[in-house]
C-alpha cells in the first residue's frame, strides 16, 4: 500500500529540470526590468511601512552638530589639512610620550634583568654557547621588542582606536574617494588602507569588502604601502635620531612627528600612483561605483576601547613580534658567532652585499637586517643595531658580538650609527625602504591564501620590493649630485 | 524604560539569570542563530553582548568581512551565534552578501537575528524584507534606540511588529539595554513558542504575479512543506545561477526536511 502511494507520488512529481524550464520560459514574457520592479517594490513597502512607525518629534531643530562635522571634515578646502593635522597630532602624541616608558622598560628588562640572567645562568654553570643563544639572542630580542614596541603600540592603538569609535574612519574614505576613482581603483579602497596601518594582513583580509577582483587586487597589490605597526617603531625611531636632532630639542618631537607623517603620505601618494599605473596595465578596467554611508558619529566608548584596543591589538602585535624575535635573535646570535676563516657567517654576509647597500644609499647591514627580518618588520632595527656592532667591534658599546641590545641615551645611539658610516641619506633612505618593500612573511602568506594565485603573491610581493630598490637608487644618485659624498 | 530595566535587573527572576556567555566554546548546540543587518547597526556589538565575546566593533560600514561565531546558553538551551557580514541588500552578487544569503538559506539558522539601525528605519527595512522573503524564522532587534531618541525619533515598535509578523525587540546593546527582551523572543521564537508571519512584498504587475503563482505551485509541489517557495520562484525568474544550481543539486529538498524535522521535533 505504501509503495503504491509513492508510486503515485513520484509519477505526480515535478521534477527539477520541470521546475527550471518553466522559469525559464516565463522569464522571456516577463522581460528586462523584473530586478528593477522587484527593487521598486521593495523600496516602495519599506517606505509605507517606515511611514506608519516612525515619527519624527516635532521640536525646532537643535544645532546639527553631526552635519556641521562633516561639512568640516569632508569639505573639499579643509577635509584633507585636517586629515593631516589629526594624524601629526596622533603621532606626537605618540613620539613624545612613548620615550620615557620606553626607557623605562629597556632599563629594567636590560640592565637588571639581563645580568641576573648571566648570573643565574652561570651559578649553574650553563656551557657559554647555550647561555649566549638563550639569553644574549633570544631573550635580548624579546626584551628589546617589549621595550621598543610596547609604549608607541599603547599610545598609537588606541588613539586610533578611538578615532576609529567615533566615525572620522569613513570620512576619510569619503575624502579620498574621488582620487581613488581617478585612479581606476575602488573607493573602499581608502578603508582596507586604513586597516593596513595597524596590519598589513589584516588590510589584505579586509579587501574582501571590494567587490570586484580586479580592483580587490590592486587594494591587495598596494595595501602594502600603509605603513603597519611594525614598521612604524622604525620610522619613529630613526626620525627622532636624525630627523628630530636637527632641529632644537623643543621642536624635535613635532619635526619627527612631521617626517613620519611625510613618509606615510608618501606610502598614500604611491597607493594612488601604484593603483593607476595597475589599472591601465596588467589590471585594465572602469572604476565601479558603490555607496558609501557616513555613519551617525558617536561618542566613543572610553574605557571599552582602551581595553579592545590593548587586548585585541597592541597584545596581539606585541606577542606576534615576540614569537619572531625568538628565532630572529638565535640567528642573529648564530651568524656573529659561527665563524667562518677569521670572520663570522655574518660578517661574511654584510661585506658581500655592502657594494650593493651603499649604491642604494644605504648599507650591507641595513640589507641583511631587511633579509633575518621578513618573517616580522618589528626587529628591523634592533637586528641593524646589533649587527652594526658586530661589524664595528665595537666592544665599547653595547654587550659584545651578537646581541641585541638596547642603549637609553639616543646620544649613543647617533654615535653608533656614525661610526657605522650612516648620514643623514642613509636614515632617509631607510625610512623609504622601510615604506616600500617586500611584505612581510605572515602578510605575503596572507595574499597567497586571499588570491589563491602563485603569479599575484609574488607581484604582491617583488613589485613593492623593486620599486623601494628603484626609489633608494634615485634618491642615493641625486642626493650625491647635488648634497654631496653622502 | 532605563529605570525599570535596572529595577528588573535586582529581580531574581531576571532573565540574565539564564544567560550563561560562552564565549567560543561550543561543542554541540541546540540551535543556530545568524546575525543579520545592515553594515553599522552595531551587530557586533549585539554578538559580544551575546556571547561575552570581545569581537572588535567599530564605527564604520564593512568591519566584519567574515563570519565570526560564538555561542551561548540560555534556559538551558545551548545556542551558536553566527555574526554574518552587513549588507545592504541580499540582491546583488557580491560576496558578503552571497555570505549572508548563503548561511540564511543554506546554513538553516534556527532563527534569524536583523538588527535594524532605529535611526535608520525605512533604509535597514529594504534589507529586513528581503530577509522575510527568505526565512520565517525572525527576530528583529531594533538597535541603537539611544541614537534615536538622541535624534528626537519616535518608533512604533509594536505597530512595526504587527506590519512585519515578527518580534520586535526596541535595543541599545553599547549600553545592554534590551539584551534580556531579545533573548526572551529569540528563545520563544527558536522553541515555536511563537510562529512569526512574515510580511511579504506586494510584487508589482500582474504578469508577474502569474509567473510567480504559476512557479510556487510547482516549486511547493517538488519540495512539500517549502516556506519560501514565493522567494525562490522570484529568484529563479530572475536568473540566480546560484539557486538554480540549489535546485538541480536538491539543496532545497533538504531545507524542505530539515524543516519538517523540527517541527516535528
Amino acid at each position: 500500500m505504501k509503495n503504491q502511494v509513492d508510486n503515485i507520488i513520484e509519477k505526480n512529481k515535478i521534477t527539477d529540470e520541470e521546475i527550471l524550464e518553466t522559469a525559464n520560459s516565463l522569464r522571456w514574457d516577463l522581460g528586462e526590468n523584473l530586478h528593477d520592479s522587484l527593487l521598486e517594490s521593495i523600496y516602495q513597502d519599506a517606505a509605507e511601512i517606515s511611514e506608519k512607525v516612525v515619527t519624527k518629534v516635532d521640536e525646532k531643530p537643535r544645532f546639527d552638530w553631526d552635519r556641521t562635522l562633516d561639512r568640516l571634515l569632508t569639505s573639499r578646502w579643509t577635509g584633507f589639512p585636517i586629515m593631516l593635522l589629526i594624524l601629526t597630532i596622533v603621532f606626537w602624541i605618540t613620539i613624545s610620550g612613548a620615550n620615557v616608558p620606553s626607557a623605562l622598560l629597556a632599563s629594567f628588562l636590560i640592565d637588571t634583568i639581563h645580568p641576573v640572567l648571566k648570573d643565574v645562568a652561570a651559578y649553574f654553570g650553563t656551557p657559554l654557547w647555550l647561555d649566549g643563544l638563550l639569553i644574549d639572542g633570544i631573550y635580548l630580542a624579546m626584551a628589546w621588542v617589549i621595550s621598543v614596541m610596547l609604549p608607541p603600540m599603547a599610545i598609537f592603538f588606541p588613539l586610533f582606536t578611538l578615532l576609529e569609535d567615533f566615525g572620522y574612519l569613513p570620512r576619510v574614505a569619503f575624502n579620498l574617494d574621488s582620487l581613488f576613482k581617478k585612479a581606476g581603483a575602488h573607493g573602499k579602497q581608502a578603508l582596507t588602507m586604513a586597516m593596513g596601518y595597524g596590519c598589513n594582513a589584516a588590510g589584505i583580509i579586509a579587501t574582501r569588502v571590494i567587490d570586484s577582483p580586479r580592483e580587490r587586487l590592486i587594494a591587495i597589490i598596494t595595501n602594502n604601502f600603509s605603513l603597519c605597526n611594525g614598521r612604524w617603531p622604525t620610522q619613529i625611531l630613526i626620525a627622532s635620531l636624525f630627523i628630530g636632532s636637527m632641529v632644537p630639542a623643543a621642536l624635535g618631537g613635532l619635526v619627527s612627528a612631521t617626517a613620519v607623517v611625510a613618509v606615510a603620505l608618501l606610502g598614500i601618494i604611491l597607493t594612488f600612483v601604484t593603483s593607476w599605473f595597475l589599472s591601465r596595465t596588467i589590471l585594465k578596467g572602469e572604476a565601479s561605483t558603490f555607496s558609501l554611508e557616513l555613519p551617525p558619529y558617536r561618542p566613543p566608548k572610553i574605557l571599552q576601547t582602551l581595553y579592545t584596543s590593548l587586548i585585541d591589538r597592541t597584545i596581539f602585535v606585541l606577542w606576534r613580534a615576540i614569537i619572531f624575535a625568538v628565532p630572529a635573535g638565535a640567528v642573529i646570535w648564530l651568524s656573529a658567532n659561527v665563524m667562518i676563516g677569521d670572520q663570522s657567517i655574518g660578517e661574511h654576509i654584510v661585506n658581500f652585499i655592502d657594494p650593493f647597500g651603499l649604491l642604494l644609499g644605504l648599507n650591507g647591514v641595513i640589507l641583511f637586517a631587511y633579509i633575518i627580518a621578513i618573517p616580522a618588520n618589528e626587529i628591523v632595527i634592533p637586528t641593524i643595531l646589533m649587527l652594526t656592532v658586530m661589524i664595528l667591534k665595537a666592544s665599547g658599546v653595547g654587550e659584545g658580538a651578537g646581541v641585541m641590545f638596547e642603549l637609553d641615551d639616543y646620544q649613543i645611539y647617533t654615535e653608533l650609527f656614525a661610526a657605522g658610516g650612516w648620514t643623514l641619506l642613509t636614515a632617509i633612505n631607510l625610512m623609504l625602504f622601510s615604506l616600500v618593500h617586500n611584505p612581510c612573511s605572515t602578510a605575503i602568506y596572507t595574499i597567497y591564501k586571499e588570491t589563491k594565485s602563485i603569479k599575484w603573491t609574488a607581484i604582491s610581493t617583488f613589485l613593492p620590493l623593486v620599486m623601494g630598490i628603484a626609489i633608494c637608487f634615485f634618491v642615493a644618485q641625486i642626493w650625491r649630485i647635488f648634497i654631496g659624498a653622502g | 524604560m532605563t529605570n525599570k530595566l535596572n529595577n528588573c535587573e535586582t529581580c531574581p527572576v531576571h532573565q540574565s539569570t539564564y544567560l550563561k556567555k560562552l564565549g567560543v566554546n561550543m561543542d554541540r548546540w541546540d540551535y543556530v542563530l545568524a546575525l543579520a543587518g545592515n553594515p553599522n547597526t552595531g551587530k557586533s556589538t549585539v554578538f559580544n553582548a551575546l556571547t561575552g565575546l570581545r569581537q572588535h566593533t567599530g564605527n564604520w560600514p564593512g568591519k566584519t568581512v567574515t563570519r565570526t561565531e560564538g555561542g551561548f546558553i540560555y534556559q538551558e538551551k545551548r545556542y551558536k551565534i553566527v555574526d554574518l557580514p552587513g549588507t545592504y541588500s541580499l540582491l546583488s552578487t557580491s560576496t558578503d552578501e552571497e555570505v549572508a544569503r548563503n548561511f540564511i538559506l543554506f546554513g538553516k539558522p534556527d532563527v534569524t537575528v536583523i538588527v535594524m539601525d532605529a535611526t535608520r528605519v525605512e533604509r535597514n527595512l529594504n534589507l529586513t524584507l528581503q530577509i522575510l522573503e527568505i526565512t520565517d524564522r525572525i527576530v528583529i532587534c531594533l538597535n541603537l534606540m539611544d541614537e534615536a531618541r538622541r535624534h528626537q525619533l519616535r518608533i512604533d515598535e509594536r505597530k512595526l511588529s504587527k506590519e512585519l509578523g515578527v518580534p520586535v525587540i526596541p535595543t541599545s546593546a553599547r549600553k545592554g539595554e534590551g539584551i534580556d527582551e531579545l533573548l526572551r523572543a529569540i528563545h520563544e521564537v527558536a522553541n515555536g513558542l511563537y510562529v512569526c508571519k512574515p510580511h511579504h512584498i506586494t510584487s508589482g504587475s500582474k504578469s508577474l504575479k502569474r509567473a510567480v503563482s504559476q512557479l510556487v505551485e510547482k516549486i511547493e509541489n517538488r519540495f512539500s512543506g517549502i516556506s519560501n517557495a514565493h522567494w525562490i520562484a522570484l529568484r529563479l525568474l530572475e536568473g540566480d545561477p546560484r539557486i538554480i544550481e540549489a535546485v538541480k543539486k536538491g539543496e532545497l529538498d533538504n531545507l524542505y526536511q530539515r524543516i519538517e524535522n523540527t517541527e516535528t521535533k
